[in-house]
């Protein structure tokens, strides 16, 4: 019988050992090692049956298929755009997966999207050297303007959208601002200063509490209580 | 570059905010911490907000330069620490701290608070060299005014090491320090637009128009300056923001003992 | 000649005081800051990130770099040169090389991890602090380790086995000195650093190792509570 020595929403340290016996098994962040399961990065722990899962605690974005990011334009060449993802690897969209419209050959890309726009897009694949497509042909994927942009821990992020988006949707209602969250950790707000604000001061609020129990009801009280600020 | 982001600033300073939500001349809270490294002659931390600096002061004894034999000085070096930003690399200083490193300095030597000839050991042979070198910890915007403060704190917490003829006992510290007789203090301003506002974050930093760095003394003389930034000023400009430094430099100059 | 006291009168086996916290550097992907009596170390990780020049980048994996610097006003003597030296540069190396075992980078081709570790203060036992930090904060970076790194001094002071060295020991006169700079997996019986200075017998360095592993499992536990409490509820 397994001897399994943490509990649910502890925090492990690499090295460190979270269960005796073979009948527990090892999920992601973890490691067997002989008769022991071991913590393999600092995280979360996610007791899931006798899987013994660590949910990391911070690491910087690595692109995946899928996943809908903020990217900044970085350059521009006559066949596409290079996008920087705020991962170590750059991506590329292509004339083709710009958009719809027509665009002759030779035409001058600065005109759609230009060095230092900031957009959403989606990513279409993922190398195993890493080299990224995205597209921006889809719903919700634009040319971000106005507004300004933070950066949050990327595994954070399923954290401020919420489940089926609930988290961000109570953010985006109290502070009337529109709210883009990349999977890359970069977050588009866009209202007044103060509905900025708020939004901003919220979003680092579940950052820094997202391993701790009753978010969803600290996020809305702190919300109803700054709520005052926003003129409308 | 991004215009857009120094367009939002802009819209906001209209509403008498910032991107953190500060007036226009509003600091972020400021903690001065002197004696903070044991090993160097004097030494001080100074964090604004995230922006963390720490300033080391060691003392050397040298010959003095040939065109002022009975006179000590100051040597002012800075280091942007890759640990601070990740887009600092390692290497000899640049530019950037090149500058950094001498608008202090000039604070502080034209401050004259210093008085150079009490350096002197020995004329014509032997004088105190006081080193101040500038480490960054964490760049969150207004490195030069956190530079200044820490480096003025580091000054006033300075004591001499004993000195037996040629030989410094750096491990044994005199009650004697520099004796200065005014505290210098740094503040930047920024103008973005129209408008001016002190320390910037990352953000503003990369908006700045023109910025102007004032010294001033306690009584309100001014004794540096240093413009940056690619736009030019008016004269106008320049008063109002000599006023913003003079008022911002008497806040600051109450942290330092 | 004995060594009959340590000449701050810890035990032979007794480290300096250790302080550490995580989380120092808010700009860095992971951070951390350790002391041990009167040597402190800054480490900052910043990567996975992008790797320039193209030719030092690795398409199996990711690159480790480690930076090692002493702050000028550091040293408990005359002011240290700014910009590093022979000295600094191999133990830049030697940490890389202390601290790669534990990482696995090959989700991470072509990219490059960095490690910055910088010392405001140091009086002995410099690099093995600022691989103590390094470890830290490339738990505190997520990235995926098997184990974190711990580091201590271990050696002989005249007839004595000891653990961590100080200044003093460093440079005792009255009789031999052995200075072992040591760093190993806490929870794994894997040595990552071993250097030595002086003269030691082959028997004496086996037991001053075993003394040495005893130690630095203690020294995990400091880093871990440190890593620990950067999360606790405030």
């Amino acid at each position: 019988m397994s001897e399994i020595s943490v509990k649910d929403k502890d925090i492990a340290v690499p090295g460190e050992v979270l269960a005796v016996g073979m009948d527990s098994f090892p999920g992601i962040g973890t490691y067997r090692e002989g008769e022991n399961i071991i913590a393999a990065l600092l995280g979360l722990v996610q007791l899931d049956g006798r899987t013994i899962k660590l949910i990391p605690l911070s690491g910087r974005y690595i692109p995946k298929k899928y996943d809908t990011i903020i990217c900044t334009v970085i350059d521009v060449s006559f066949s596409g755009w290079r996008l920087e993802t705020n991962s170590p690897y750059s991506a590329m969209l292509s004339m083709k997966e710009a958009t719809s419209q027509f665009i002759a050959r030779g035409a001058d890309l600065t005109k759609f999207y230009n060095i230092g726009d900031h957009i959403s897009c989606k990513i279409v694949n993922v190398t195993s050297q890493k080299l990224v497509d995205v597209t921006m042909k889809g719903m919700g994927l634009f040319k971000l303007k106005g507004g300004r942009i933070i950066n949050v821990a990327s595994n954070k992020v399923p954290r401020i959208v919420g489940k089926q988006g609930s988290m961000v949707s109570m953010i985006k209602d109290a502070t009337k601002c529109s709210i883009t969250v990349g999977q890359n950790g970069l977050v588009w707000i866009n209202g007044t200063p103060e509905g900025e604000l708020l939004a901003v001061n919220a979003i680092r609020k579940i950052e820094e509490e997202s391993h701790l129990s009753g978010l969803t009801d600290r996020i809305k009280e702190f919300l109803e209580k700054n709520k005052s600020t926003i003129k409308n | 570059m991004n215009n857009e982001l120094r367009e939002h600033i802009i819209k906001l300073f209209e509403s008498d905010t910032r991107l953190d939500g500060r007036k226009l001349t509003d600091y972020r809270p400021v903690k001065v911490d002197v004696d903070v490294t044991p090993n160097a002659e004097g030494s001080a931390r100074v964090k604004i907000g995230d922006t963390e600096v720490i300033v080391g002061v060691k003392v050397e004894v040298m010959q003095p330069y040939p065109d002022s034999p009975d006179e000590g000085s100051i040597m002012v070096g800075a280091e942007l620490l890759p640990l601070s930003n990740p887009n600092f690399e390692p290497g000899p200083p640049g530019i950037q701290a090149v500058e950094l490193a001498r608008i202090v300095d000039r604070g502080i030597r034209e401050s004259k608070c210093l008085d150079f000839k009490k350096l002197c050991i020995k004329e014509g042979e032997k004088i105190w060299m006081i080193i101040i070198d500038i480490c960054t910890i964490n760049d969150a915007g207004n490195l030069p005014d956190a530079s200044a403060l820490a480096a003025i704190a580091a000054l006033k917490n300075m004591k001499f090491p004993e000195c037996k003829g040629d030989v410094i006992d750096y491990k044994k510290k005199t009650s004697k320090g520099l004796g200065l007789t005014d505290t210098p203090l740094s503040v930047t301003v920024i103008k973005i637009g129209d408008k001016f506002i002190v320390d910037p974050d990352s953000d503003e930093e990369k908006a700045i128009d023109a910025r102007l760095t004032v010294a001033s003394l306690s009584d309100g003389t001014l004794c540096a300056m240093q413009k940056g930034g690619d736009v030019p000023l008016s004269a106008e400009d320049i008063a109002k923001m000599v006023d913003i430094g003079l008022e911002k430099g008497k806040e600051l100059r109450k942290l330092v003992k | 000649m004995t060594y009959k006291e340590r000449l701050d009168k810890r035990k032979f086996d007794e480290p300096r005081k250790i302080e550490a916290k995580a989380g120092v550097i808010p700009n860095a992907d992971g951070s951390a800051y350790f002391k041990i009596g009167n040597t402190a170390a800054y480490a900052a990780v910043y990567g996975p990130r992008n790797l320039h020049p193209k030719f030092l980048q690795d398409p199996s994996k990711g690159v480790l770099r480690c930076n090692y610097n002493m702050m000028p006003f550091s040293s408990s003597g005359e002011r240290v040169r700014p910009g590093g030296s022979r000295r600094s540069k191999e133990i830049s190396m030697v940490t890389q090389k202390s601290l790669l075992p534990v990482l696995d980078l090959a989700e991470y081709p072509n990219s490059v991890v960095d490690v910055f570790i910088e010392l405001p203060q140091t009086e002995a036992g410099s690099r093995c602090a600022g691989i103590c930090a390094a470890s830290m904060a490339l738990a505190d970076a997520g990235l995926a380790m098997k184990d974190l790194v711990a580091a201590v001094s271990v050696g002989k002071v005249d007839d004595k086995l000891v653990v961590d060295l100080d200044y003093k020991e460093e440079s005792y006169e009255d009789g031999p000195v052995a200075d072992i700079p040591l760093a190993m997996m806490p929870n794994h019986d894997e040595i990552t650093l071993l250097q030595m200075d002086g003269l030691i017998s082959k028997d004496d360095l086996k037991n001053v190792l075993e003394m040495g592993k005893k130690v630095l499992k203690d020294i995990y536990e400091v880093q871990k509570k440190a890593l620990k409490d950067k999360y606790r509820q405030k």
